[in-house]
């Protein structure tokens, strides 16, 4: 039994807020007509993930999301919607008017496997911690036991950039 | 008041989670243009990284796996970002446009 005027009723309500923020966001990313509006939804729904995040005992996680994801991601989506101005706008002809409903359809089966999945299932907690799960334990684990990965992951990342740059620039008198 | 902690069930996540991938799905279904169907595929990654921070802090023996993981996701999804609107830039120089029905060239 949890009261709402204590700190963990406070914090299971801020936990709703950011809930609704993410699917909220969410909803607004896919069904906005403009591009700029979908972007400023995906922005939303991130802030809101990254409040998640931080009730599951990772506030690093969380900072980094918002860190990569609002402030990297979404601003060069909108630096790309900026230079390739869309043409949403004009209406919306070719194309079967199926679409909309079936990608519902679709949609709406999908999460409710999921969701039904995730309820039905009885899930086993770990029978003991190794660590628990702070920063330090993060930084040193990232450094031993995935070092590999994290270099690989640097490889990835700089092959990623040339390659954007590469591709950007190819064809550029036109 | 049971629906305050809810905060601290591991199924309240995972819903969450597939309702993030299924809205993206719809997404990606229903968008026209490519950057409103890479703004789904980004929703479809983050679904998925809500999941493994979830399994990782209900019911892995390490609690630093699912957080190394969902890092290396976000990377992924920055490079993918990246690569993704450097082609959309290409092919609004070529073709002008950003629909995907007006990029089209095989089509009889």
């Amino acid at each position: 039994m949890v009261s709402l005027f204590t700190v963990e009723g406070l914090s299971g309500l801020l936990f709703f807020g950011f809930m609704g923020l993410t699917l909220a966001g969410a909803i607004v990313a896919t069904n906005a007509r403009s591009l700029i509006r979908s972007v400023a939804g995906l922005a939303l729904c991130f802030l809101g993930v990254a409040g998640l995040y931080y009730y599951l005992n990772s506030p690093f996680v969380a900072l980094m999301q918002i860190l990569i994801y609002v402030g990297a991601v979404c601003v060069t989506i909108i630096f790309a919607v900026m230079l390739a101005e869309s043409s949403e706008l004009k209406q919306i002809t070719s194309r079967n008017g199926l679409v909309g409903p079936l990608a519902f359809l679709a949609s709406g089966i999908l999460i409710f496997a999921l969701a039904g999945l995730a309820l039905r299932t009885q899930w086993r907690p770990a029978p003991c911690l190794v660590n628990r799960g702070t920063v330090e334990n993060l930084g040193q684990s990232l450094l031993t036991t995935y070092s590999m990965s994290f270099e690989l992951i640097s490889v990835v990342l700089l092959v990623a950039v040339v390659g954007s740059l590469v591709l950007a620039r190819a064809g550029r008198d036109k | 008041m049971y629906i305050l902690v809810l905060s601290n069930n591991l199924q309240t996540y995972l819903v969450i989670g597939a309702l993030l991938f299924g809205i993206g799905i719809y997404g990606m279904v229903q968008r026209q243009t490519f950057i409103g169907m890479l703004i789904s595929a980004e929703l479809i990654l983050s679904g998925a990284s809500l999941n493994f921070m979830a399994f990782n802090r209900f019911l892995a023996p390490d609690p630093t796996v699912g957080q190394v993981f969902t890092l290396f996701i976000m990377a992924i999804a920055a490079a993918e970002a990246a690569i993704a609107l450097s082609i959309i830039i290409a092919v609004y120089r070529n073709y002008k446009s950003i629909d995907t029905e007006d990029v089209v060239d095989l089509q009889g």
